[in-house]
């Protein structure tokens, strides 16, 4: 680690590198939250996959490789695969997943038509347009991160500008429309800075893994807040990590491509706040779980004992913990957790219940309690 | 024709036709998107069955990427069951991850696997029929022929003899489970079955491309029958069909072979998409534009038949009363002339006999509201649609 710092310090390429992978997980993070909370997780992926025709048309019909006029295509044909899969699903009774699935096959089949007849014309300059594929993070120039940090400021702005607004749509579309929103124009604003979003993300992660980019980090993020603004903010923390490290992680072993370890990175990210967040973690909540079934063989005890204390008339009348056996809920530690919170004694082999444990399963049992 | 553009048809065509039939239940089941996590998180289980086998089509490294597919179901659904995210995000974070397992184990290994990550995405139709199939030195034929042959027979005979349950779990649940079919059997059998046929169709048209053959089939001819004999026969026709002629564009631009069966894959979609008779584009908004018509024709003899008074009768102020542009109220005039509904004299309009029977019968069934109603007093009246 000490070395890639110093690395990161000296070497130019490797700044230029770590910093665009940075600022494209921090976009990631910020507007997959968006895509997340939408329940639109995979059009991201069938936007991606959608871009290729775009790539290879924008390449044939100009013959630059200009990376503003190839992403310029790579977003008119993401824009027309989500519009066509809004279309397939309000038009037709295809569901979304078939129309998710259609439109990200079918357009990636296409380009991959088109990429393979481009790479055999010849003297055609097409050399490097398969890096989109998987991407490349070595080839972002300076430029690509200067684009990049605009983008990232600009959705930013718009996010600042629009924010009470696209909240409220998250939770609450029908009442947006009420409120007089324009849910179209918004809809049309988050899903078109989304869009931009991946089609920035083709040349670092690729069309293959770019969902991930936009998925894993707000997923994470989810996990640990249930407040907006707070998942936004983590999401872009998330995002962040992942590109530093997984360009990290890329640079210091040969022969690795950044996308997929980025990609690797973000899952971790993922499995740890499923497992480790304090409110919704497996593991928390599983000793949650644990607890609860605890306290309720405890409550068990007490009601048995309750029952017995009942019939007699002192119902502090010692009687032996023999008459516990064979009964559910009975063992020897919650006796001691029963004695420690006061609601029973316990001496030798005998346990008497005090006034606090006989009003607190009168509570618990809906009985009448007994007063000083 | 030389033999092996032959074969290579014979194998495209065996190839969607195998992708069909599970196809058509994803569609129908809404899982078309566990095609896409499978053909992705496969490639792990590929690329490790090489590093033991060497092979590719060993029957250990099928089972093995089988094995993997099944286990990306397992997981999506485990994450799905802790609830933490939804269904389709528990997708979308399982196969990228799996996939990029994959590509790094491939990227690790570089020197000693022989597998290029083009062919990853894109398969090798092409060259499917140098790896023959030869048992004591004779040939058979191309292997893959034989690979997705098997799996095609085993794919049909269990379609065959497990349609009805098949049919039942697929459009209810709840029902087959009642009638004392297991719903986690059929579901993890027909899972079984797509990781099977993904995997065998992996070599031959690589990881996206089998999504395609999976969904769009089943997709289009979803959109020109409803009936579930018609729509495998349907869809393994279309598939059939876009393998062969897929194979000649590809041959014609001298472009990849899947590409080119995704792309009439995509063409025969967009074509139904537009012209479907029932559920098509231009049927759609046609309906709908005649539907908008028929309603604005009830709500006008409603009025009409809701006011004696002459003031609110008037031709020249339809438009002022029911709030509507001069065109529309005009043309929606029209329309109930042309049915009878109305008869028009010195500029007040009247409900003729025949309007006021069929206003009733509307009330009643806005009233009622059953939508079976409506058609039979559709075709009843036959309405004159402008």
């Amino acid at each position: 680690m000490n070395t890639y710092i110093e690395m990161l310090l000296t070497d130019y390429t490797l700044q230029v590198i770590t910093v665009g992978t940075v600022v494209l997980g921090v976009i990631c993070g910020v507007l997959g939250s968006f895509a997340v909370l939408r329940k639109q997780s995979l059009l991201g992926d069938a936007i991606s996959h959608a871009a290729l025709p775009g790539i290879v048309l924008a390449f044939l019909w100009t013959g630059t490789k200009n990376p503003l006029i190839i992403l310029l295509g790579a977003l008119i044909s993401g824009l027309i695969g989500s519009l066509w899969i809004k279309g397939i699903i309000s038009k037709t009774h295809l569901k979304s997943d078939t129309a998710l699935g259609l439109i990200l096959s079918l357009f990636f089949g296409f380009g991959m038509l088109l990429l393979t007849y481009v790479q055999k014309l010849p003297n055609a300059n097409q050399a490097g347009l398969d890096k989109y594929l998987f991407g490349q993070a070595a080839t972002l120039l300076k430029s690509d991160v200067l684009l990049l940090i605009t983008v990232l400021g600009a959705s930013l702005l718009v996010l600042l500008a629009f924010w009470k607004e696209l909240k409220v749509m998250l939770f609450d579309v029908d009442f947006t429309k009420t409120l007089g929103f324009n849910i179209r124009f918004l809809d049309f604003l988050i899903t078109s800075f989304i869009v931009v979003a991946i089609v920035l993300g083709l040349q670092t992660v690729g069309v293959v893994l770019m969902s991930a980019m936009l998925l894993a980090p707000a997923a994470a993020a989810r996990q640990w807040t249930n407040k907006l603004s707070i998942m936004v903010l983590l999401a872009a923390i998330f995002g962040g990590f992942s590109g530093f490290f997984g360009t990290f992680i890329s640079a210091s072993s040969n022969n690795l491509s950044t996308g997929p370890v980025i990609v690797l990175v973000a899952s971790f990210f993922v499995l740890i706040s499923f497992v480790f967040s304090p409110n919704r973690g497996i593991l928390f909540k599983h000793i949650r779980k644990l607890k609860n079934r605890k306290e309720l063989k405890l409550f068990q005890t007490l009601g048995l004992m309750f029952d017995i204390a009942r019939s007699h008339e002192d119902i502090s009348r010692p009687h032996k913990i023999m008459i516990l056996n064979g009964f559910q809920g009975y063992s020897k530690s919650t006796l001691q957790q029963l004695e420690e919170q006061k609601l029973i004694e316990v001496k030798g082999q005998m346990w008497s219940m005090t006034r606090e444990g006989y009003n607190k399963a009168a509570r618990l049992f809906n009985q009448p309690m007994i007063s000083e | 024709m030389s033999l092996s553009q032959i074969e290579i048809q014979i194998i495209a065509a065996l190839v969607a036709a195998a992708c069909a039939i599970p196809g058509v239940f994803l569609v129908l089941r809404k899982m078309s998107l566990i095609s896409d996590a499978i053909s992705h998180s496969i490639l792990p289980g590929i690329v490790i069955g090489f590093f033991i086998t060497q092979n590719f089509t060993s029957p250990l490294n099928v089972l093995l990427a089988t094995l993997t597919g099944v286990l990306t179901v397992v997981i999506v659904e485990a994450i799905q069951k802790t609830g933490l995210v939804k269904e389709d995000t528990a997708i979308g974070l399982v196969f990228p991850a799996m996939f990029s397992v994959g590509v790094i184990l491939i990227a690790l290994n570089a020197n000693d696997v022989h597998l290029d990550i083009d062919a990853v995405l894109l398969g090798e139709l092409a060259f499917a029929p140098f790896d023959r199939l030869i048992v004591s030195e004779i040939d058979f034929g191309a292997k893959a022929i034989w690979v997705m042959g098997g799996i095609l027979l085993v794919s049909l005979s269990l379609l065959i003899i497990f349609f009805k349950e098949l049919k039942v779990s697929t459009f209810d649940s709840g029902l087959a489970a009642a009638l004392g079919f297991s719903p986690s059997i059929l579901h993890y059998g027909l899972m079984s079955m797509a990781s099977i046929t993904t995997v065998g169709a992996f070599d031959a048209v690589g990881a996206v491309l089998v999504v395609a053959l999976m969904i769009a089939p089943a997709a289009t001819i979803y959109l020109l029958t409803d009936n579930l004999k018609k729509m495998i026969i349907g869809a393994i026709s279309f598939g059939v069909i876009a393998g062969v002629s897929g194979y000649w564009l590809a041959h014609l631009l001298d472009a990849s072979i899947a590409g080119a069966i995704t792309t009439v894959l995509g063409l025969l979609f967009l074509i139904t998409y537009l012209f479907a008779p029932q559920n098509g584009l231009i049927a759609t908004l046609y309906n709908q534009k005649q539907q908008r018509k028929e309603v604005m024709l009830i709500t006008f003899l409603l009025h009409l038949k809701n006011h004696e008074e002459e003031s609110e009768r008037l031709v020249s102020h339809l438009s002022e009363h029911i709030n509507w542009q001069e065109v529309k109220a005009q043309s929606v005039l029209e329309l109930a002339s042309k049915n009878n509904f109305i008869n028009i004299s010195k500029g007040i309009i009247g409900l003729s006999e025949k309007g006021v029977e069929f206003t009733d019968l509307a009330v009643q069934y806005i009233t009622d509201n059953e939508k079976s109603q409506i058609e039979e007093i559709k075709k009843e009246w036959f309405l004159f649609r402008g």
